[in-house]
């Protein structure tokens, strides 16, 4: 076999009163995809930032070995020097540049400050051709999607002579098709002799492309395991230290009549106006009943989400909604609101936090007067309310007056469940409520979403996971470009049923 | 949850456990951050006392410092809302000067008959002020023009509709006496005055024992009330924690702190009432002051402000009609800088085109240094008064000097840059 590129030993980094890492080891052979999992918080992007330089050599105890060298980088520059590239998952473009400026950005071909604009073009066609994207140079990076965006940052990555790329979760707000493409790209770079380290949460992915994997938990390193001997339930059982049965809660569903009824619901696109996203939409959800929307990236399943919670997204928007039977407005969120309708977004950090406040605010919000009385809160009661849905979700912080910025994924995602179950609906969308979150809090969403349903409330969840669905839905609705193309009990659907379907949708779209 | 006997496993024990101590710590610092300010408050204000030979304690001082500056706390209210919802208003010094024009022109010049009256006339200044405020933030809540620009348009408007109503360069006065009472007034004895130590005058009409010092008891009776009234709501909201079974802070630190404020603020009413006692336009932020506390800590509206500036997206979602708020927002701000505009037309007893020409930056500045965010979301009406006050006592001190007007401005400049420095180390370091 091939040397040992990367040879980190014993890292122990510390921050005030707490372990984030002890004595870690992980060693990295020359051309291989080295996967990296663990809980979100295990500390894997600790790690990462110890042998990018983020934390410089002083601050952690342990060593870096990188191609026989003992390394004590000072910073990503010193990293960067020596071929190690680091993507994080939240991207680091600049939007209104374009990706030639993008890809040189502070690395410019330029003689005495000026830049040579045709070499710098050149050459990032080159690079664009390497990662497989078909984009003019010139492109804007806002004009592009997330998928390409993320090509953009790894051919960012090969114009630093990359040697050792450290991927930090690729994955996680790619598409289907987009995520295969990018993992071929990663096989493909294999070939060429680049050495990856690949951090995720989807086993699946690493069962692809992983020849090892190093599952860490709670700041040490549990195992490396090699091709051979990577599975899913072997990853998983390290990874929680424990063995996980059942991915999904059991539960005795309890249906009952049809609380909310949407008919033929079309809507338009914001700024395109010709452009109509959501297609007639019919669906219902019953009481005690959760419905799953599956589909693709681009499906329009947030975009009928949002038009439905209080015409949040699109433009000329029609249809009919039904509560219990009665025709309701939801023409604004607080209208949708008081029908006892809530729609928990995809996306926590951006429309669903305020993360420069504490949990307690955060999951009153939308539902102050359930705390005040004549507009005047009771800081007691609030304080009672919080801290009883901290228990009920499970939050794990040290109060409820912890920032929730500086909560891990998980328990972000628990805080916006409390609001909306605060505001007890009737009805609850649930977008990708399990996006970005580990294994572990994971279960404790589906068991959440398990005790709502046996309180009687209609559940609708938006997922991209087609296991999840499977696991926690009773009924599933499949969307495609705007149009329901499938219906089916949960009990007799598949991921081929479902796929089917789209497909077959797809066709009957053009 | 805790009795769920399924697989629940744990998750993000390292990052969670982590944040123990840090919020501890950002605890800390937030506190030492708000004392901090009023310890830096407290410095100045010695300093300057210092510096300038005792005058700035002297009551006919005091009155003076709060009359030259209330006007820029009353406007600070209004622009920690602004900035707290992630906004900037840059035309308070230009609607200010408008508003002072615009009550000369009613008393003074325009036949009005009735309609001049004083206390006809301010009210009628109030609501062209959140008039203004409701016409600019029309523009900013619901067609998303960015407020630096929608109010740096307003701040030319007006200071030019400001001169114009003036008729070019000159100034309209004097206005009438009940009107001037607003900045320059006292409230009236209604007690009764009580003197200390008699005076003694001799056949020629000179003092020769005692110092004739008289005390304002309606002052002093009203300073007694507030501070009694400050220790039972303080108390009052302990013994609702505790009863609540939520630990309160230690009884010695909340003895300590209730003290050490009701003595600073009957040492302040106690200077007032030696003089001509409580000025009336103290009395009026002191009013606004509790308001806004209470608006901004203990009202869903006030919540919502925040959470809109924290993040709006977030909020609207959360059924917060974003739109609505900022226009109220907005408003607020117009009709407090009608006040300030009025506050500062009565102090001069006349309308100049000049008139709250700048003041923006002060009022601005004010806010910052009480802590505010320039992101949104962040920011203390107590901050902001105390900030008002570290810029009021800094103009003071510094006039009394005689420093340059030129060097104030630096003066200023840099306080303004070291304390949002200052925070913002802070922030990083917790």
């Amino acid at each position: 076999m091939a040397s040992t590129i990367l040879e980190m030993r014993d890292i122990t980094k510390t921050f005030p009163g707490v372990k984030a890492l002890s004595n870690v080891n992980l060693s990295v052979e020359e051309g291989e995809i080295h996967a990296v999992v663990g809980e979100n918080g295990a500390g894997k992007s600790t790690l990462m930032k110890v042998l990018s330089g983020v934390y410089p050599a002083g601050t952690y105890d342990g060593e870096i070995v990188y191609r026989g060298d003992e390394c004590h980088f000072k910073g990503i520059h010193d990293s960067e020097r020596r071929g190690i590239v680091i993507i994080h998952q939240e991207l680091a473009l600049v939007p209104m540049l374009s990706i030639a400026e993008n890809i040189f950005l502070g690395n410019e071909h330029a003689s005495y400050g000026i830049i040579d604009w045709n070499a710098n073009e050149t050459r990032t066609s080159a690079l664009l051709k390497k990662v497989g994207l078909r984009e003019d140079p010139k492109t804007l990076i806002t004009n592009i999607g997330v998928g390409k965006q993320q090509l953009v940052e790894i051919a960012k990555a090969l114009s630093k002579e990359v040697q050792l790329l450290i991927l930090d979760e690729p994955t996680a707000s790619l598409s289907e098709k987009d995520s295969q493409a990018l993992l071929d790209l990663l096989l493909e770079f294999k070939r060429q002799g680049i050495t990856s380290i690949l951090i995720s949460h989807k086993l699946n992915e690493i069962n692809r492309v992983a020849d090892k994997v190093t599952i860490i938990r709670d700041g040490r390193t549990i195992e490396t395991l090699a091709k051979k001997d990577i599975s899913e339930d072997r990853i998983i059982t390290s990874m929680v230290g424990r063995s996980l049965d059942d991915r999904y809660p059991s539960r005795e569903p309890n249906i009952g009549e049809i609380v909310l009824q949407v008919k033929n619901w079309s809507v338009y696109h914001p700024i395109h106006a010709e452009r109509q996203v959501i297609k007639g939409i019919d669906i219902d959800v019953r009481k005690g009943e959760v419905v799953g929307i599956a589909g693709l990236m681009g499906a329009g399943r947030t975009e009928f989400a949002m038009s439905l919670f209080g015409r949040s997204y699109g433009r000329r928007i029609t249809g009919e909604v039904l509560l219990n039977g009665k025709p309701i407005d939801v023409s604004s969120v607080s209208k949708a609101v008081e029908h006892g309708i809530a729609y928990v977004t995809e996306d926590r950090k951006t429309y669903g936090l305020n993360l420069i406040d504490h949990i307690k605010h955060n999951i009153t919000l939308a539902n102050l007067p359930g705390v005040s009385r004549h507009s005047v809160i009771d800081d007691m009661r609030e304080l009672a309310v919080a801290n009883d849905y901290k228990a009920k979700t499970n939050i794990r912080s040290s109060s409820v007056y912890q920032m929730t910025g500086n909560l891990s994924g998980g328990n972000q995602q628990k805080v916006v469940l409390s609001k909306w179950l605060f505001a007890n609906p009737e009805v609850l969308i649930l977008d990708e409520p399990t996006r970005g979150i580990d294994v572990g809090a994971k279960y404790e969403i589906y068991t959440i979403i398990a005790r709502l349903a046996s309180e009687g409330k209609a559940i609708i969840v938006i997922s991209s996971e087609m296991p999840e669905l499977l696991g926690i839905t009773d009924r599933i609705y499949v969307m495609n470009e705007g149009r329901i193309v499938g219906e089916m009990a949960a009990s007799d659907a598949s991921q081929e049923k479902i796929m089917r379907a789209i497909v077959r949708g797809e066709g009957k779209a053009s | 949850m805790s009795t769920e006997s399924g697989p629940v496993p744990k998750s993000g024990v390292a990052e969670d456990v982590q944040q123990g101590p840090r919020v501890a710590v950002s605890a800390l610092v937030t506190n030492l951050r708000e004392y901090g300010l009023i310890l830096a408050l407290i410095a100045i204000m010695v300093f300057f006392q210092y510096t300038t030979s005792g005058t700035l304690f002297k009551p006919v001082n005091l009155s003076n410092l709060v009359q030259q500056n209330s006007f820029i706390i009353v406007m600070a209210l209004g622009m920690l809302l602004v900035i707290v919802s992630g906004h900037i208003d840059l035309s308070v010094g230009s609607v200010a000067g408008f508003i002072g024009a615009l009550a000369a022109m009613m008393m003074v010049i325009w036949p009005l008959g009735p309609f001049s009256n004083p206390l006809v006339v301010s009210i009628i200044c109030l609501i062209v002020g959140g008039a203004i405020g409701a016409a600019q933030g029309y523009w900013i809540a619901y067609h998303r023009i960015p407020s630096f620009i929608v109010t740096l348009a307003g701040m030319l408007i007006f200071r030019g509709i400001c001169q114009a109503l003036l008729g070019g360069g000159s100034s309209v006065g004097p206005l009438p006496v009940g009107f001037k009472a607003l900045s320059s007034g006292f409230i009236p004895d209604v007690i009764g005055s009580l003197t200390l130590i008699p005076p003694v005058v001799n056949a020629a009409g000179k003092t020769i024992v005692g110092s004739g010092l008289t005390l304002h008891m309606t002052t002093i009776m009203l300073g007694i009330v507030a501070v009694v009234a400050y220790a039972y709501f303080g108390l009052r909201a302990r013994r609702s924690r505790e009863r609540h079974g939520y630990e309160a802070e230690p009884f010695s630190l909340f003895v300590v702190k209730t003290l050490v404020t009701s003595a600073l603020a009957l040492f302040l009413v106690y200077q007032f009432a030696t003089y001509r006692g409580l000025p009336i336009v103290l009395v009026v932020m002191g009013v606004l002051i509790a308001l806004f506390v209470f608006v901004t800590k203990r009202m869903t509206v006030g919540r919502r402000i925040y959470a809109m500036g924290g993040n709006a997206k977030a909020a609207q979602l959360s059924g917060i009609k974003t739109e609505r708020l900022t226009l109220m927002v907005f408003i607020n701000m117009g009709v407090l800088s009608a006040l300030g505009g009025l506050i500062i037309a009565a102090r001069l007893g006349q309308a100049v085109p000049a008139a709250g020409l700048g003041s923006e930056l002060d009022v601005i500045a004010a806010v910052f240094i009480g802590g505010a965010s320039a992101m949104g979301g962040v920011g203390q009406v107590v901050g902001a008064v105390v900030g008002g006050f570290i810029m009021g006592v800094m103009n003071n001190g510094m006039s009394i000097m005689g420093v340059n007007v030129d060097w104030q401005q630096v003066v200023k400049g840099l306080v303004l840059l070291g304390a949002v420095v200052f925070d913002v180390y802070n922030k990083n370091k917790a």
